[in-house]
């Protein structure tokens, strides 16, 4: 009898995890924001085209694509660095965002919460300004030392908060973190202000900075964020069954034989290590690290299991579909990529909610 | 082997610096159901929590005669369980994952469930008879039922020993009774050890085979119901004029205004 009910039961009630559908779905969505995104710019090539010349990246395999040399060295200098750099840092930026979401337990809490987004804005604000009068093209490329600077002060910044957060005590409760992580995004704000009201003349170069960009200097960018990519990717996922359990609270999830802080501090260094990473090429991207893990969560379920791989591949994919609207859009002039996420990201969050809510009741 | 599934000596747990236990020694042999009482604020869910591993403390903890800091982590979550006063409830999420939480010591890091984990939880929710909730959202039930899921949780552990922090103060008379006989119940068919807190004296006294009487951090008074729940006790410590009748199970207690 007990094993007819159990029979049954295993049938219709599965444990949460990665479903193959949702990996599935996010893998298609990679694949499809990256063909876009590669075919569609100022010169259009042929979808067909640009997806046979992706095969044909793999080792050992030679098929005709129909593409002039010239359309595939925009492919493969000019655009693919481009594309795989904003699959990189949305997946990234959404990865940090649901780590955040769960190693705080707050729903709102976001990639540059603990002072990684004012660090890094000092940081390329002191860098800009320091070189006054050296440059008079603004237009695209901003100085070599800029993501050097973005990412020494996004660190910096979260060193201080971390050093700040034990003043409330040894354990740094996930409340005197975020508390910390106000104060020391508020000081180095001034500090930001006050060298941008000296030198009046960067601000259109820092203010577009600070809205995020996906920097177009080919392969070098991704060089840079890719070591950081695959191990923030390696430790926070290694964690997601325990981000599961800490949703019970630290105490029980002591009693079920795990080590919260320590998994807490694991997912902070690495959220922190991979959020300054993708600051450092890509500016201030604001809401990928809200929206997609938030979407996930309510279109997937609220497992981190599934939360956390499936945020890295929609996260990757919205941000390079987003980009492919920054470039195209406006005409000569690109939008900065944070307008793009923002404008679109939020009424289409909305939308989830709303459905998600008419689901559930 | 130790006879003694809980040996407690010389407890002492500090909370922010206050001394909140100071001293408690607690015997509970395998088997055994005890229940801890005494008044608001004298250490009983502190020294629960401490016996349990969820604070740290001083003294001596062991289990089935090993003490706890010689156990790993895991281990020792595989030999007690513990279900706080009022549990987290994680939002949406659902019953069977709530319970498959209990599987935790049993999954290597990086692993997940096997086949045996869902079994084990599977078989534990239906002598719960929560089955039919488990694919509902654990914030969708009813105090009652959701005792009986963080229930299932902690017995999802295969621990023998069980500790119990008030677990019927959220429930009305009727759904108290009803999760004191299933824990009764599941006591004699599983062989475990229980050591629970209680408010209510008459029910503490009916269902425990020992009642321990905490006040101020120390014990008190110790024994059975009838040696423990007397008027001289009450009044003392509880500082309440009460009458103690001789019932059906062991005595009951009233409040009289004085």
């Amino acid at each position: 009898m007990t094993a007819a009910l159990r029979g049954r039961s295993r049938g219709v009630v599965k444990p949460a995890g990665l479903r193959a559908g949702w990996l599935a779905g996010g893998i298609v969505a990679v694949l499809v924001a990256a063909i876009a995104g590669l075919a569609f710019g100022s010169v259009s090539l042929p979808p067909g085209g640009v997806a046979i010349e992706l095969l044909n990246l793999l080792p050992g395999v030679h098929l005709h694509s129909g593409l002039t040399t010239r359309e595939v060295a925009i492919l493969t200098e000019l655009r693919l660095p481009r594309v795989v750099l904003g699959l990189l840092v949305g997946g990234l930026l959404a990865l940090a965002g649901a780590a955040y979401q769960g190693v705080f337990r707050n729903p709102l809490a976001d990639p540059h919460l603990l002072g990684v987004a004012a660090g890094a804005g000092l940081g390329v604000t002191a860098v800009i300004s320091l070189r006054t009068g050296a440059v008079g093209d603004v237009t695209s490329d901003l100085p070599i030392g800029v993501p050097v600077a973005a990412f020494a002060g996004a660190l910096i910044a979260v060193a201080m908060t971390w050093l700040l957060g034990a003043a409330g005590g040894r354990d740094r409760s996930p409340a005197t973190l975020i508390l910390a992580g106000v104060a020391v995004s508020a000081f180095l704000a001034a500090g930001q202000t006050y060298l941008l009201q000296r030198n009046v003349e960067t601000l259109r170069e820092v203010y577009s900075w600070l809205l995020g960009r996906l920097a177009t200097a080919g392969w070098h960018d991704v060089l840079i964020v890719l070591p950081y990519a695959v191990l923030t990717a390696v430790i926070v996922l290694s964690q997601r069954r325990e981000l599961d359990v800490l949703t019970v609270g630290d105490e029980e999830a002591t009693g079920l034989g795990l080590h919260p802080q320590r998994s807490r501090y694991l997912l902070i260094v690495a959220a922190s290590l991979g959020t300054a990473a993708a600051v450092s090429v890509s500016g201030l991207i604001g809401f990928v690290g809200i929206i997609v893990p938030h979407t996930m969560r309510l279109l997937a379920g609220p497992s981190y299991r599934s939360i956390l791989p499936l945020s890295v591949l929609f996260g990757g994919a919205f941000l390079a579909l987003a980009d492919l609207f920054a470039r195209t859009a406006g005409g000569q002039a690109e939008i900065p990529i944070g307008v793009i996420t923002a404008f679109f990201g939020a009424p289409f969050f909305i939308v989830v909610l709303r459905r998600s809510r008419a689901v559930s009741s | 082997m130790s006879d003694l599934a809980i040996r407690v000596q010389a407890l002492r747990v500090r909370l922010d610096g206050n001394l909140i236990v100071d001293g408690v020694d607690l015997d509970v042999a395998r088997g055994e159901w005890v229940t801890v009482i005494g008044p608001n604020g004298a250490g009983k869910s502190t020294a629960l929590r401490a016996i349990g591993g969820l604070l740290p403390f001083a003294g001596t903890v062991e289990l089935n005669g090993t003490p706890v800091d010689r156990l790993h982590r895991r281990e020792r979550a595989k030999t007690i369980a513990t279900v706080t006063q009022s549990p987290t409830v994680p939002s949406a999420m659902r019953v069977l994952d709530y319970a498959l939480l209990g599987r935790t010591p049993y999954i290597a890091p990086l692993g997940r469930e096997s086949v045996a984990d869902i079994a084990a939880v599977e078989e534990v929710l239906e002598s719960l008879d929560v089955t039919r909730f488990a694919d509902r959202r654990l914030e969708t039930l009813s105090g009652g039922e959701r005792q009986r899921v963080f229930l299932a949780r902690a017995l999802a552990q295969g621990a023998g020993v069980l500790l119990l922090d008030e677990p019927t103060s959220a429930l009305d008379i009727g759904h108290q009774q009803e999760v004191l006989e299933l824990i009764d119940r599941l006591r004699q068919e599983r062989a475990l050890t229980v050591l629970t807190t209680m408010h209510d004296l008459t029910t503490a006294g009916e269902y425990a085979d020992r009642i321990v009487l905490l006040a101020e951090g120390t014990v008190v008074a110790a024994g059975t119901a009838r040696e423990v729940l007397t008027e001289e006790n009450l009044a003392k410590h509880y500082r309440v004029r009460v009458r103690v009748i001789e019932g059906e199970h062991g005595p009951l207690v009233v409040p009289v205004r004085s």
